[in-house]
């Protein structure tokens, strides 16, 4: 679970980034962060992954507060976090395969075969088919965020964070990839938090909602309670689009 | 001022590079693949060059010797010193900042565009001590290669004098060992030193830096390959005048 506490943030001028975010993000669920571009999800999700300081507030993950730590321990809580990165963020000179065991080279002292099984394992885990000695830029962008996703879990992560994970996607491809995500976070009981746009995701996945709205949380809930909330502004976000608008009318005739 | 605060970042990325060390069989990895690339790779353009400019200085001297009282051991003796002194370390450096820098500022640069830098980060990896730590000892090896140029330079200029008529083979020996000072060496191993950390460390700051897209990385390549130059030429002018004069 990772508590947030009157998160603040700012990059040294007058105006915060982030103003004052407080919210839970549960283990063994789906938490989806969304907002308008320029709303602080993309400053918000490397706060929680340390690679931004807080201004103000805390991040306490499973009761442990990130700015409390030794340098040591956090370097150690990293360790327990996985990340999907929008691009994959694959490293390009390594095979899929070497991919994977990557981690594992960097925090473990498995031999090369125990790696090896482990990485083959998720790669199973993930529905990657004939991809282990290939190099990322030979394979499709669905396969490169499997193979993110594999790299993100192969070290047993206790986070798991995917930035806008199903982007450049054909519609097919992302809800596979989301529902692998929901799968793995309720397969391993990992708290995962998903930053995206796409509206397709917050309807499929969102067990936890996090709606920001210029650096401030205007409305959480789930993809049950977003069909029936008031907010005006997560309204108009959500349901920008005709097709959305007429699911949600259709949504809230069956409810009545 | 600014360049003030770029001279500031530069030496906080030097400090970067020497804390939070990743695990030593992974730099040892690292650093073999790191010589094979930036040192090996670059050996078969520094002989081609080496040898045929070692030539063309042994042509330019002798044809510039129109007085007869000059002996023709002075071939030897000229191209022996502008290869040692300058050609093999300067010239030779020069060249490496456009292949082997603008090599690691595009590589450092297209891990930062396609997020990989952030990626090693997020894992609790020093990402500097994993990109760069191993470029500085690969570097290490590069008088190795100034070594490899200053011997091909003699031999082309041997052979240019030589089969080109210009002197024989007795001459131009007898003109390399004339009034050699062994500490000429010392001096250009000793600036060969600094250039090849120079050459590991501009890069890869211009390239650990950079934000943008691939264009960008283009032009980080370009400003890395001209501010190498210029550090290079710079010390070089500041070793001379503390070590020769």
């Amino acid at each position: 679970m990772i508590e947030v506490k009157e998160l603040k943030k700012g990059f040294g001028g007058d105006e915060l980034v982030l103003k004052g975010i407080s919210t839970t993000f549960e283990k063994g669920k789906t938490n989806l962060i969304i907002g308008q571009s320029g709303s602080g999800k993309t400053v918000f999700l490397k706060c929680l992954l340390g690679l931004f300081r807080p201004t103000e507030g805390k991040i306490v993950y499973d009761g442990e507060a990130y700015s409390e730590l030794s340098s040591e321990k956090q370097r150690t809580l990293r360790e327990q976090m996985g990340m999907v990165f929008q691009g994959s963020a694959l490293f390009d000179s390594m095979t899929v395969e070497e991919n994977i065991m990557f981690p594992l080279k960097m925090f473990t002292k498995q031999r090369k075969a125990e790696r090896r099984e482990r990485a083959n394992e998720v790669i199973k885990r993930v529905n990657l088919i004939n991809a282990n000695n290939k190099l990322p830029s030979e394979i499709s962008g669905g396969m490169q965020k499997r193979v993110a996703i594999a790299r993100a879990i192969v070290n047993n992560p206790k986070y798991l964070f995917c930035d806008e994970p199903n982007s450049g996607l054909d519609p097919r491809t992302a809800t596979l990839i989301d529902n692998l995500v929901q799968e793995i976070t309720h397969e391993y009981d990992i708290t995962t938090i998903i930053n995206t746009h796409d509206m397709n995701s917050v309807m499929e996945i969102g067990e936890k909602i996090v709606f920001l709205q210029k650096g401030r949380l205007a409305w959480e809930g789930s993809k049950e309670t977003i069909f029936r909330t008031d907010n005006e502004d997560v309204t108009n976000f959500v349901y920008s689009s005709d097709l959305f608008k007429k699911v949600r009318e259709a949504v809230i005739k069956e409810h009545q | 001022m600014g360049y003030l605060k770029e001279i500031g970042a530069y030496f906080m990325m030097i400090k970067g590079v020497f804390i939070k060390p990743t695990k030593t069989s992974v730099l040892r990895n690292l650093i073999l693949k790191e010589i094979d690339d930036l040192i090996i790779g670059s050996l078969g353009i520094v002989c081609f060059i080496s040898f045929f400019v070692g030539g063309v200085v042994a042509i330019q001297t002798a044809l510039n010797m129109d007085n007869p009282i000059l002996p023709k051991s002075l071939i030897g003796f000229a191209s022996r010193q502008s290869i040692i002194l300058e050609f093999a370390p300067t010239f030779i450096s020069i060249i490496m900042a456009g292949k082997v820098g603008s090599f690691i500022t595009s590589s450092i640069g297209t891990m930062r565009v396609t997020e990989q830098i952030d990626a090693l980060e997020v894992m609790g990896i020093n990402s500097l001590n994993y990109l760069v730590f191993p470029k500085i000892i690969a570097m290490l090896f590069y008088p190795f290669v100034i070594a490899i140029a200053m011997f091909l330079g003699i031999l082309g200029g041997y052979a240019a004098a030589v089969f080109g008529g210009f002197a024989t083979g007795d001459q131009f020996i007898q003109g390399l060992q004339e009034d050699f000072v062994p500490f000429q060496l010392v001096y250009a191993f000793i600036k060969t030193f600094i250039f090849a950390l120079l050459l590991a460390t501009i890069p890869s700051y211009f390239g650990y830096y950079m934000k943008g897209g691939a264009l960008e990385v283009g032009k980080a390549s370009t400003t890395s390959f001209v501010w190498t130059s210029v550090f290079i030429i710079l010390s070089n002018y500041l070793v001379t005048q503390l070590l020769l004069s």
